[in-house]
């Protein structure tokens, strides 16, 4: 096997294992939409976050606009400090409502905005005062069955 | 009946005892190796050959499989996904697959039989039949020349290989829903996108590659430079660089695995 | 005629897991002579080639070469001195994936910075010197016996060594190439003035071409002294290993007990 062959060969293989490399971080995986893009922080604060985890889209009218980027319990006021980065391109007025919400049935829960008519918008650092937080399955449970009973209460009365 | 169960322990023991000063010649040698890479990695031309014969000869095996590999996963995926009505996943459950297990694992095992045998048959062979002692008595190093250029060649094959694996496995699954059955080609590769983290699932499953390949590679040429220099010395030893390292691979991969998926729920 | 010595050996032991295989051996080799080790299948010839060589070291005494102690040396002075000594391994042990050119020119790559074509001419030469010029592209396996381990033996002069060891050379030829690298072994010897060493246990081939012999029988030296001393010698071993004696201090029976009880003659039933 002639040296300039093997060269050749060995140089067409790796350069075909970049591409493969190349590949499946570009097409395969989501390196592409990690935007470098200019983003600004939102804060927001929620009594429960569920089943939210850093680095959950922040959709609003259902397509992606951010990204959360911490969780932290805050321990004066008891509920979950969320921290969100948001795409620059994009500007909400003051009273936009945050909450919770999971796609589809049983999918990975997301932060939805749905932006208010305020005229001011929010900056970076800014905190979204309205918030809704993430539906439990107990509480819900709990809040039927209640429901269920006073109005057989009612009835009987 | 007391004696044989005595016999038999010592028997247990001895053996413990062989492999535990077994592992400690490997480690040396192992250590060894390492020290005397320079000259292989001066002169990179012997590390080109190698990765010929290591990686650029597997590459037929790793291709055909890698295709058929991904193609059962989209058939098994769909077959199961679309009871549930969620056939459109079946990109991000052949992705995932192949890019956080099957790819690496896979790649790794077939790179232990092909290639992994063939260096050990190879400095085996080389031993046995005195090119190894005829080299050191020429003052020449038979660690330096002959088993650190294949160990690099092969640390160097293997993460090419498996991306490989993984992107022909991803392609044969696009093939067989996508073009065959007929799922969705945006949401195919569009919830693939969503689900596949580059730090996560990709970068995750290059660095297992990587320390299969090490692995891998190291015990292929520990064998072969170990192995008694007869034709069942170095049938043996072939055969025990296959087990070895498929063991090690499967062992290596659950606690890489455990390390690293821990934190995602 | 030089008497200058090139290799001594004093008194050498070596034991290998409590079996002693050599015992007080005593040598001394002068430069520019072919000297022979003879005796039987593991009487330890293979291992005295190893301590000279370096590879292992002895339990006791010591092997010195141009006045250094082998064991003695540091790794790299060890390698140092290996250039200047060769050995011809029993079957050529050729480098199976290197041309017959490349495997003659190995060594001058890896020690010596000499241009290509320098060493074109010198391989060339090399091989001329044993007449195998002519199949200087050929791969180790399309190779007979007999000329692997010609280019075997080119492969051992291409740095001009001072001493070369032949481990069996002889073993598994035909007439026609063992005269050949017999005569092969004289000539180089004498044109480079080298020393060398031949371990063999074949008498006719040897005895034509060297200058003095060493026997060796059970660890020990048995006998030793010219080619025609040893033809004539009546000491039992060295006489019945020159003329092929089937029976003798090597007996033809491997230890057993006696014919008839094994066939279970003279009344022994069951």
């Amino acid at each position: 096997m002639q040296r300039t062959t093997m060269d050749l060969w060995v140089g067409l293989f790796v350069a075909a294992g970049i591409g493969a490399l190349l590949v499946l971080a570009l097409k395969v995986g989501n390196m592409g939409t990690y935007s470098a893009a200019q983003s600004y922080r939102l804060m927001g604060n929620f009594e429960n976050i569920g089943g939210l985890k850093p680095r959950a889209p922040v959709k609003s009218a259902g397509v992606v606009v951010g990204r959360v980027v911490d969780i932290q319990f805050n321990p004066e006021t008891f509920d979950a400090a969320v921290t969100m980065s948001i795409d620059s391109r994009y500007q909400f007025p003051k009273d936009t409502f945050a909450s919770i919400l999971t796609s589809g049935l049983l999918g990975e829960q997301y932060i939805g905005l749905a932006a208010g008519g305020d005229e001011i918008m929010l900056k970076s650092g800014d905190k979204i005062m309205k918030t809704n937080s993430a539906m439990v399955l107990e509480e819900m449970i709990g809040r039927f069955l209640f429901n269920k009973a006073s109005e057989s209460n009612g009835d009987k009365n | 009946m007391p004696r044989r169960i005595v016999l038999g322990i010592r028997g247990v023991g001895h053996r413990v005892i062989e492999s535990v000063w077994r592992l400690g010649r490997a480690s040396r040698f192992f250590m060894l190796m390492l020290l005397k890479s320079g000259i292989s990695l001066r002169r990179f031309h012997l590390i080109i050959r190698e990765i010929y014969f290591t990686g650029v000869l597997s590459l037929i095996i790793i291709v055909v499989s890698g295709l058929f590999v991904g193609m059962v996963l989209g058939l098994q995926g769909y077959e199961t996904l679309q009871k549930y009505g969620s056939e459109s996943a079946v990109g991000t459950l052949v992705a995932l697959s192949l890019v956080r297990e099957l790819g690496p694992v896979v790649a790794a095992l077939l790179f232990a039989s092909r290639a992994g045998s063939a260096i050990t048959a190879e400095i085996g062979l080389m031993k046995a039949t005195e090119q190894l002692a005829a080299m050191e008595m020429m003052a020449v190093d038979p660690i330096a020349r002959v088993v650190a250029p294949r160990f690099w060649a092969g640390v160097i094959s293997m993460p090419f290989l498996a991306a490989m694996f993984s992107a022909v496995g991803i392609f044969g699954g696009y093939l067989v829903t996508v073009v065959l059955i007929g799922v969705d080609e945006g949401s195919f590769w569009s919830q693939m996108q969503n689900a596949v983290d580059f730090r996560y699932d990709i970068v995750n499953g290059v660095i297992k590659t990587c320390v299969f390949g090490v692995a891998v590679t190291a015990i292929a040429v520990f064998e072969g430079y170990d192995a008694p220099p007869t034709a069942e010395g170095v049938s043996g030893a072939t055969t025990r660089t296959v087990v070895t390292s498929s063991l090690a691979i499967l062992g290596l991969d659950f606690v890489l695995t455990a390390f690293m998926f821990r934190g995602m729920s | 005629m030089t008497s200058e010595t090139l290799v001594e050996i004093n008194d050498l032991n070596f034991s290998y897991d409590k079996r002693a295989i050599l015992k007080g051996i005593n040598m001394t080799m002068p430069r520019g002579k072919v000297i022979a080790i003879m005796g039987g299948s593991g009487c330890g010839k293979t291992t005295l080639l190893r301590l000279i060589g370096g590879a292992v070291a002895p339990s006791s005494g010591y092997v010195k070469i141009a006045g250094q102690v082998v064991h003695e040396l540091s790794r790299d002075e060890l390698f140092q001195m290996r250039r200047k000594m060769s050995m011809l391994f029993q079957f050529g042990a050729l480098f199976t994936d290197l041309s017959v050119f490349d495997n003659v020119a190995f060594q001058m790559r890896e020690h010596t910075n000499l241009p290509e074509a320098v060493i074109r001419d010198l391989v060339l030469m090399k091989l001329h010197a044993v007449g195998l010029r002519g199949a200087h592209k050929l791969m180790p396996a399309e190779l007979s016996g007999g000329m692997a381990r010609r280019v075997a033996l080119a492969r051992s002069i291409a740095l001009d060594p001072l001493l070369i060891m032949y481990d069996e050379p002889f073993t598994g030829l035909d007439p026609i190439s063992l005269s050949v690298i017999g005569n092969l072994i004289r000539r180089l010897t004498d044109a480079l003035g080298m020393t060398s060493i031949v371990v063999t246990h074949d008498v006719q081939e040897s005895l034509k071409i060297v200058d003095y012999v060493y026997f060796i029988s059970e660890g020990v030296i048995a006998a030793h002294g010219t080619p025609e001393e040893v033809r004539d010698s009546v000491a039992p071993f060295v006489h019945q290993f020159v003329h092929g004696e089937e029976d003798g201090p090597v007996p033809f029976h491997y230890p057993a007990n006696s014919y008839a009880s094994d066939l279970r003659l003279g009344g022994s039933f069951a």
